[in-house]
C-alpha cells in the first residue's frame, strides 16, 4: 500500500460525463474504503474534528471502517451530521478536516470526504436509518428554509424530543441542496430526498409551499400557531448582477436562474415542462463552486463554455476538485479578465461580451490581491448565453415582516455565532442569511449551534 | 396537494378554478399572486389572484391556455389536485391599505384587457365593499374571449365593455374607449391598466399624455417568485426591479416595456417554441389575444 497517497477514486471519464447528468464521482467500495481507513492514523488530539464545523468524530467512524462495521461508522457520523451522504460529496474538505490532517504534512491526508460518503451511502443501501427519539417534551419549534442550515437544526432538535416543523417556501424540500448543487454532483432522488426522509424518520414535519413572511409570520408562527422558537435557515436570496451595459438582454441569466430551471425543475430531463435556454456558447462569470456548477450544466446541455473570473486561479473560491473536474470536462477558464459590458443584436439577444484583462495589485482587506485593469487591453468574445454567478444578496421578506428582527448593513440578519440567537426573544437564525452566501458544512454548523442555543433557551426559559 | 373545488370554463381556453389553499386565502390581498404546479414534471405557473374567500380557505385563478403545463391544467376536475400551490406572492395593490376618504376623492379607471379582467377585478371589488366607486374599461378581440362581464358590472360604478371586432360593446380597443370617454368630458385621475403588455404600453403612452397616472401590472417569466432567480427582472425609471417582490404592480410611466416585450420571447425561440405558441407567455394574468403577432 502506498501510504504517501489516497486510494484513488473511481469517476467517470471526462469525455462521457460531459454529456451525461450522472455522477461524476462513483466513491469508494468496502475494499478501497478499508484500505484507506488504513492510512487514519487515529490521532489522540485529532486535528481533523477541529476542522470540522459539526465536530464529527473523525478518528472514532474510521475506526468503525477499519474494522469494517460500516454500521457502527455510520452511528458515529450521525450523531453529529444530519446530512453525510451530502457532505461527503460537497464539503470542502481541503480546507477543513482533510486541510489539518497529520498525513497531509508528508504526503496526502486522509481522504475523509470520500470515507464519510462511503458510510451514508453503505448505511443507505443496507436500509440503515438514525434513531429518533421515544420521548417528546411537547414543546413546538419551527424552522424556516428546509436547506442544510434548517434540516441540521431540525434534525438536533427532533433528537431532543422537541415537536419541529420546517416551512419551505419551494415545492421541494433541500434548499441549495435541491435547486442549486447539479445531480451529477449530488443525486436528488438517491441523496438529498434520502436525506430528508432521514430528518424525517427523527419525527420532523416538512411543510412545502409555505413562504414566511407572505403566508404567515414569524411573529403569528409564534403568536397564533403555539411555535415557542424559531430557526431562520432561508438562505441567501436574491442574485447580484455586475450593473454592466447590456445585462438585461436576452440571454443572460443569473446563475440562480439557470441551475433552478435544471437541478429543481429538472430541464434537463425530456419527461419535464421548464423550458432552458440551451446555448451554444456561454459565459459564466465568477469563480465560485456556483459557477463551476453552471459552466459544467451549460456544458452537459452541450455548449462550449468559459469560466470568466477577474483573479487568477489561486484564487478561485470554488473547490479545487470541482476547478479540476470543469478542467477534465473542457471547460475553457478566461483568468484575470472581467466583463466591461454585454454585447446585444438589433433583436434584443446577447451576441458578444467585451471584456478587459486584468492583472493582480496589492492585497486587499479580504487578503487576495485585488485585481487591476490592465489600460487598453479590451477584447471581444461572441457568445449567446452569459451566466452571472456574482454570489447573493439576503432576501428581505423576512427581515422586513418580522418586528425587532436586527440586519446589519448588508441586510444580512445578524444572529450571535455561538448559539444563533438574534435580536428577538425566541428567534434563532444561522446560514446564508447570517452570513451571505458561504457553505453547506457552514451552514449545518450554524444549524447545530442554534439547536443548541434553542434548546438552552426552551430549557431556561421556566 | 390543493383540491379544485370549483371549475368553469369561461371562454375559449380560459378556465377559471376555485383552489382550496387555506394559508394563501387567509393572508392573500388583492394584487399579489400565487404560483401553480401541476404535478411533479410541470412548469412553476405565476397567476395574479382573482378572488378569495378566507372562510371557505379559497381561492380563485384565472389562467389561459398557452404552454405545455397551462395545456395540461384545463384537463383537471372538481376534486382533482393542483400537486403545488404557493402565496400570496408579491405585494399588494396600492390601492389596498390606502386612505379610504382619499381613494373616495380620486376618480379611478380601471382597463382590463383579456386575461387581464380577472385580476382587475379582485381590486374593483374591494373598491367597491369599501365605497369607493370607479369605472372599468374591460376589453378582448371578440366577443366570445370577454370574461367576468356580469361580476364586473355588479362592481363597477360604469363599466365600457370593447371588442376589436365590434362584436360586442364599443369597436376598438381599451385605449380607443378611454379617449372615447375624456373627450366626452369624463376626467379621471388615477389609472390601473392590467392585460398584455403591448396593451399596457399604449395605454401608459395614452395616459402620459393625458397627465392620469397609471399603475401597471407586470407579468414576466418567473421561477420561484420569492426573489431567488432574478427571471422576472426589469426596468423601472432606469432601476433593476425584480417584479417578485417589488411587484407585480409598478409606476407605468416608468417601465421599460420594449425590453419587458423582448425578455418574455426568451423561451419563444428554442425548445420554448412550441409551448409558448401564443402571444402571452406562460406567465401570470397574461395574454388576451388582443396582440397577436404585434411584437
Amino acid at each position: 500500500m502506498d501510504i504517501l497517497h489516497k486510494v484513488p477514486v473511481r469517476e467517470q471519464k471526462p469525455q462521457e460525463r460531459a454529456k451525461n447528468f450522472e455522477e461524476v464521482c462513483l466513491g469508494y467500495n468496502e475494499a478501497e474504503a478499508v484500505s484507506e481507513s488504513e492510512r487514519c492514523l487515529n490521532c489522540k488530539n485529532a486535528q481533523c474534528v477541529k476542522g470540522c464545523p459539526v465536530a464529527i468524530d473523525i478518528p472514532a467512524f474510521i475506526s468503525e471502517i477499519k474494522n469494517g462495521d460500516f454500521e457502527k461508522a455510520y452511528e458515529v457520523i450521525s450523531a453529529s451530521s444530519a446530512l453525510p451522504a451530502v457532505c461527503g460529496r460537497v464539503c470542502p474538505q481541503e480546507s477543513q478536516c482533510e486541510g489539518k490532517c497529520i498525513r497531509g504534512i508528508k504526503g496526502e491526508p486522509v481522504s475523509i470526504g470520500k470515507l464519510e460518503r462511503f458510510t451514508a451511502d453503505w448505511a443507505r443501501e443496507n436500509g440503515v436509518a438514525p434513531k429518533g427519539v421515544e420521548e417528546k417534551n411537547g414543546k413546538k419549534v419551527a424552522v424556516i428554509g428546509s436547506g442544510p442550515a434548517g434540516l441540521t437544526c431540525a434534525g438536533d432538535l427532533a433528537r431532543l424530543g422537541y415537536d419541529v416543523t420546517i416551512f419551505e417556501a419551494l415545492h421541494e424540500a433541500g434548499g441549495v441542496l435541491s435547486y442549486g448543487i447539479p445531480e451529477f454532483r449530488l443525486p436528488k432522488q438517491d441523496v438529498v430526498a434520502k436525506e430528508v426522509e432521514n430528518v424525517k424518520a427523527l419525527g420532523v414535519k416538512i411543510e412545502t409551499n409555505v413562504v414566511i413572511g407572505k403566508a404567515t409570520t414569524i411573529d403569528e408562527l409564534m403568536e397564533e400557531e403555539g411555535y415557542e422558537a424559531v430557526f431562520i435557515g432561508s438562505g441567501a436570496g436574491l442574485p447580484r448582477f455586475m450593473g454592466i451595459p447590456g445585462e438585461q438582454a436576452n440571454g443572460v441569466f443569473s446563475a440562480n436562474e439557470f441551475l433552478t430551471r435544471n437541478n429543481l425543475m429538472k430541464a434537463f430531463r425530456e419527461e419535464y415542462d421548464t423550458p432552458i435556454m440551451k446555448g451554444k456558447k456561454v459565459a459564466v462569470v465568477g469563480g465560485g463552486n456556483v459557477a463551476m456548477d453552471a459552466a459544467r450544466t451549460a456544458l452537459r446541455l452541450g455548449a462550449q463554455v468559459h469560466i470568466v473570473y477577474r483573479r487568477s486561479e489561486a484564487e478561485l473560491p470554488a473547490r479545487v476538485e470541482e476547478v479540476h473536474h470543469a478542467k477534465e470536462e473542457g471547460i475553457i477558464f478566461d483568468l484575470l479578465t472581467n466583463p466591461t459590458e454585454i454585447l446585444v443584436d438589433e433583436n434584443g439577444w446577447v451576441k458578444g461580451m467585451k471584456c478587459i484583462r486584468m492583472e493582480l495589485g496589492e492585497p486587499d482587506a479580504s487578503g487576495r490581491r485585488s485585481p487591476v485593469e490592465i489600460k487598453g487591453s479590451e477584447f471581444e468574445i461572441e457568445l449567446d448565453t452569459v451566466i452571472m454567478s456574482l454570489g447573493t444578496s439576503p432576501n428581505p421578506l423576512i427581515s422586513s415582516t418580522t418586528e425587532g428582527l436586527e440586519t446589519n448593513r448588508r441586510k444580512c440578519i445578524v444572529a450571535q455565532e455561538a448559539n444563533g440567537a438574534t435580536s428577538k426573544a425566541g428567534v434563532f437564525a444561522g446560514g446564508d442569511a447570517v452570513t451571505g452566501a458561504a457553505t453547506v458544512i457552514l451552514a449545518m454548523g450554524a444549524g447545530k449551534a442554534a439547536a443548541k442555543g434553542i434548546h438552552e433557551y426552551l430549557t431556561n426559559q421556566k | 396537494m390543493y383540491p379544485i373545488v370549483k371549475k368553469e370554463k369561461l371562454a375559449d381556453k380560459i378556465f377559471l378554478m376555485d383552489v382550496k389553499a387555506p394559508r394563501v386565502a387567509k393572508s392573500c390581498e388583492p394584487g399579489q399572486f400565487v404560483i401553480v404546479k401541476i404535478d411533479e414534471e410541470g412548469e412553476r405557473i405565476p397567476l395574479t389572484i382573482c378572488d378569495y374567500d378566507r372562510e371557505a380557505g379559497t381561492v380563485t385563478i384565472v389562467f389561459q391556455t398557452v404552454g405545455a403545463s397551462t395545456e395540461r391544467m384545463q384537463y383537471l376536475e372538481i376534486g382533482d389536485f393542483f400537486g403545488d400551490f404557493v402565496g400570496p406572492l408579491g405585494c399588494a395593490s396600492e390601492l389596498v391599505g390606502a386612505d379610504i376618504e382619499e381613494l373616495k376623492k380620486k376618480k379611478i379607471v380601471f382597463i382590463a384587457g383579456g386575461v387581464g379582467t380577472a385580476p382587475v377585478y379582485p381590486q374593483v371589488k374591494w373598491l367597491h365593499e369599501h365605497g369607493v366607486p370607479c369605472d372599468v374599461i374591460m376589453g378582448s378581440k371578440t366577443k366570445d374571449l370577454l370574461i367576468l362581464v356580469d361580476e364586473m358590472k355588479k362592481v363597477a360604478a360604469n363599466l365600457y365593455v370593447t371588442t376589436d371586432d365590434g362584436s360586442y360593446g364599443f369597436h376598438g380597443m381599451g385605449t380607443n374607449q378611454l379617449q372615447a370617454l375624456v373627450d366626452a368630458g369624463k376626467s379621471y385621475d388615477h389609472c390601473v391598466a392590467i392585460g398584455p403588455m403591448i396593451m399596457m404600453k399604449f395605454v401608459c403612452l395614452l395616459t402620459k399624455e393625458l397627465h392620469i397616472p397609471t399603475i401597471v401590472s407586470m407579468n414576466p417569466i418567473m421561477v420561484d417568485g420569492t426573489g431567488m432567480c432574478g427571471a422576472c427582472r426589469l426596468t423601472v425609471g432606469g432601476e433593476v426591479k425584480f417584479a417578485c417582490v417589488d411587484g407585480p404592480e409598478f409606476d407605468g410611466h416608468l417601465v421599460d416595456f420594449d425590453q419587458a416585450m423582448k425578455r418574455q420571447q426568451i423561451y419563444k425561440t428554442e425548445e420554448g417554441r412550441a409551448m409558448l405558441k401564443l402571444q402571452e407567455g406562460d406567465t401570470h394574468h397574461g395574454g388576451c389575444g388582443h396582440c397577436e403577432g404585434e411584437n
